[in-house]
């Protein structure tokens, strides 16, 4: 139980009715009391950028941006579902092998003596994937045995079950066009630019009828002036991707479908109640079960998301790499996409975390990992360097936590 | 007074952990217009009584009537469709979320598509604090951990007042808070009585009990040793009862009470 009494001077002065926000101010005293958002990433980000085109003229083209759409796709598809796994409280090791479980199902069924359609090939290795998830979930809750020794078991299960559906084939590769595209198709340039203005208009159509709807309810809003300045942000950075990519071969496919997979989770993560549950039981798993929520459910399914984003993540990454080995799901892969949560600044405690940190955290990531190949770095400062940015990832949120008035160790 | 009608009834329940009979036999009433305490020492079975009534957990044996009808309750959602609230002694709220979120925890408002409907629980959220005089907080998009003590306190009776319910259960809701802030949910608990909802309120502190009660059930290592009529007894009768009240049953475990 977390029933710490908050740190001393913390609002206790009489003030006024209760109100929603006293904006500006307000927002800059979330800053400074700790919850500094994605403020200290975006700025890692930037810095991580500066680095590499001093070192190398060749960081910052067309060419490269588009490069790192592709190499984080996979990592940040499976980081999605690490965020729901984390938001609870729990973790999730078996995410590596399950995306190979699905990649390698799809690769089978796509092939010769099966040889299925492309969209019954993906359904059905997510079906697989699915199932996988519930199976954990069901004896984490079940049984009430940590997610972290039954997923552990799971990492070592499911490697075996990739060997097993290989049977000693070294690769299978992917002949389906279609398959190949996810990872491999770039759209066409005028249909980025369509996209980039609809999405934009979109965000802020939704932005100000948010602001006047609160307004009409008598309810205090965020300040129009940083409503104003997220709308010219998002629209500058997706219309300058865009640009971008254009100048190369054009905005990959993957990247759109990242997009719609980062705002669907979103969504679910903050406007629904499946998603308040998710944070009610990573805050205070006795208070959710008190207030009438199915606890045990809303686990299971989120070890589904998980198990599920992974098989997608795989697919992305078989498609990108054109075939599955025995490798597959191998190699830093969970590493990555944990760290790619963390790094994004989801909690490793529960409750804290944005579905959007999935992918500021698989950016910085791949930044690294492709800024140090151009460099031509050897694989052992590769990883000193990512496990270095990891450490100062979980400092910052555990110092970032103790400054919420101590209400958790 | 007297003839006030018990809206919850609990005849003879019991409730084992293990070899530990926490509650035996114990008849319970609250009434529609009341406020009944239950008091009783350190162990006694205070929680554990409230408990069963919210559906944390299932009597092991004894009947509930509720509005005269026997019923089920075996999860907090049984107990919530009755219309009882509970709010607990180590108080139910999550951290993370904001006070709306916790004020809606279970219970939250959707509109088109299942998206929640967070203006309309902004806007029910600050009324009913508004109505209860609740004035100490800054914002109901304040985290639950930077809030004090008893702001926590005023958010979790401000829960179980918002829904429409027809029993409010309060386990020890002064406990943490200081003068004003007691006095102000003493009030509050008055007024959800006058009201005309049954109010049950555990409480250590006599004094409190007697400014607000109706009547008074104490209980003495998990039995109902005697319910007096807060008029007619006195702080020395009650004190009594809790140290030194006659058990009807002969203790389940003497072993287990020797240690
Ligand atoms: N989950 C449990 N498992 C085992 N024993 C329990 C459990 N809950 C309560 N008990 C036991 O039941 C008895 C009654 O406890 P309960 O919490 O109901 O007392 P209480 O009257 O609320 O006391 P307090 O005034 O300290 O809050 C105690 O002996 C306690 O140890
Ligand atoms: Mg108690």
């Amino acid at each position: 139980m977390k029933t710490t009494p908050s740190s001393p001077g913390s609002g206790l002065a009489p003030a006024t009715a209760p109100a929603s926000g006293s904006r500006f101010a307000q927002y800059m005293q979330r800053m400074r009391s700790g919850e500094l958002g994605s403020l200290p990433i975006i700025l890692g980000l930037i810095l991580i950028v500066i680095v590499f085109q001093v070192q190398n003229q060749n960081f910052l083209t067309p060419r490269n941006f588009v490069n790192l759409i592709v190499q984080m796709a996979g990592i940040t598809t499976i980081a999605i579902g690490v965020v729901y796994v984390l938001l609870l409280g729990e973790i999730d090791l078996s995410i590596g092998y399950v995306s190979a479980v699905a990649a390698v199902s799809m690769a089978l069924l796509l092939r010769e003596p099966i040889s299925l359609p492309w969209p019954l090939a993906v359904v059905v290795a997510l079906l697989v994937a699915a199932a996988v998830g519930a199976l954990h979930g069901s004896i984490i809750t079940r049984f009430q045995v940590p997610s972290f020794v039954v997923t552990l078991a799971g990492l070592l299960a499911w490697n075996g079950v990739v060997l097993i559906l290989m049977q000693g084939a070294g690769t299978v590769i992917i002949q389906d066009q279609t398959v190949l595209n996810i990872a491999n198709a770039y759209l066409p340039p005028a249909l980025g630019w369509a996209l980039a203005l609809g999405g934009v208009a979109l965000f802020a159509y939704s932005q100000f009828t948010n602001v006047r709807a609160r307004n009409q309810r008598g309810l205090t809003n965020r300040s129009t002036a940083i409503t104003i300045v997220q709308v010219a942000l998002v629209a500058l950075l997706s219309l300058g991707a865009v640009y971008f990519a254009n100048l190369d071969r054009g905005v990959p496919f993957i990247g759109l479908l990242l997009l719609i997979l980062l705002a669907a989770f979103s969504v679910l993560a903050t406007r629904t109640k499946f998603g308040r549950y998710v944070y009610a039981i990573g805050g205070n798993k006795e208070a959710a079960r008190r207030a009438g929520i199915n606890v045990e459910r809303i686990r299971v399914m989120v070890f589904m998301i998980s198990s599920v984003m992974a098989g997608v993540g795989g697919i992305i990454l078989a498609s990108r790499l054109r075939s599955v080995d025995t490798a597959a799901g191998g190699g830093n892969l969970l590493i990555n996409s944990i760290a790619a949560a963390v790094i994004g600044g989801t909690s490793l405690f529960g409750g804290r975390g944005k579905v959007s940190s999935a992918f500021l955290g698989a950016l910085i990531i791949a930044s690294i990992e492709n800024g140090m190949g151009l460099l031509n770095l050897s694989a052992g400062e590769k990883f000193v360097i990512t496990g270095l940015v990891l450490l100062a990832a979980v400092l910052v949120d555990a110092t970032s936590r103790r400054g919420q008035g101590g209400a958790k160790r | 007074m007297g003839e006030a009608t018990p809206l919850l009834e609990l005849r003879g329940v019991s409730k084992r952990f293990g070899a530990v009979e926490a509650l035996t036999k114990v008849d319970f009433t609250a009434r529609l217009g009341e406020v009944m305490a239950l008091v009783g020492d350190n162990g006694a079975g205070k929680s554990t009584l409230i408990k069963g009534i919210a559906g944390i957990h299932t009597y092991n044996e004894g009947q509930i009537f509720f509005d005269a009808k026997p019923v089920t309750i075996n999860s907090p959602r049984d107990s919530a469709a009755l219309g009882i609230e509970v709010v607990y002694q180590d108080l139910a709220l999550a951290d993370n979320l904001d006070v709306v979120a916790n004020m809606f925890l279970g219970h939250e408002r959707t509109q088109a598509m299942g998206m929640l409907d967070e203006d309309s629980m902004e806007r029910t959220c600050i009324e009913t604090l508004q109505s209860l005089s609740v004035t100490t907080l800054r914002s109901v998009r304040q985290e639950i951990s930077g809030l004090s003590g008893g702001q926590r306190q005023a958010v979790a009776v401000a829960k179980a007042v918002m829904r429409n319910s027809r029993l409010v259960i309060l386990d020890e809701p002064t406990a943490a808070l200081g003068v004003a802030q007691t006095r102000q949910v003493l009030d509050l608990v008055r007024r959800l009585a006058d009201k005309g909802l049954a109010v049950v309120l555990i409480s250590h502190n006599l004094h409190d009990i007697f400014e607000v009660a109706d009547r008074i059930t104490v209980l003495r290592l998990g039995q109902n040793v005697h319910e007096f009529m807060a008029q007619q007894t006195n702080p020395q009768e009650v004190v009594h009862a809790i140290t030194a009240g006659k058990m009807l049953h002969v203790p389940g475990m003497a072993e287990v009470e020797i240690q």
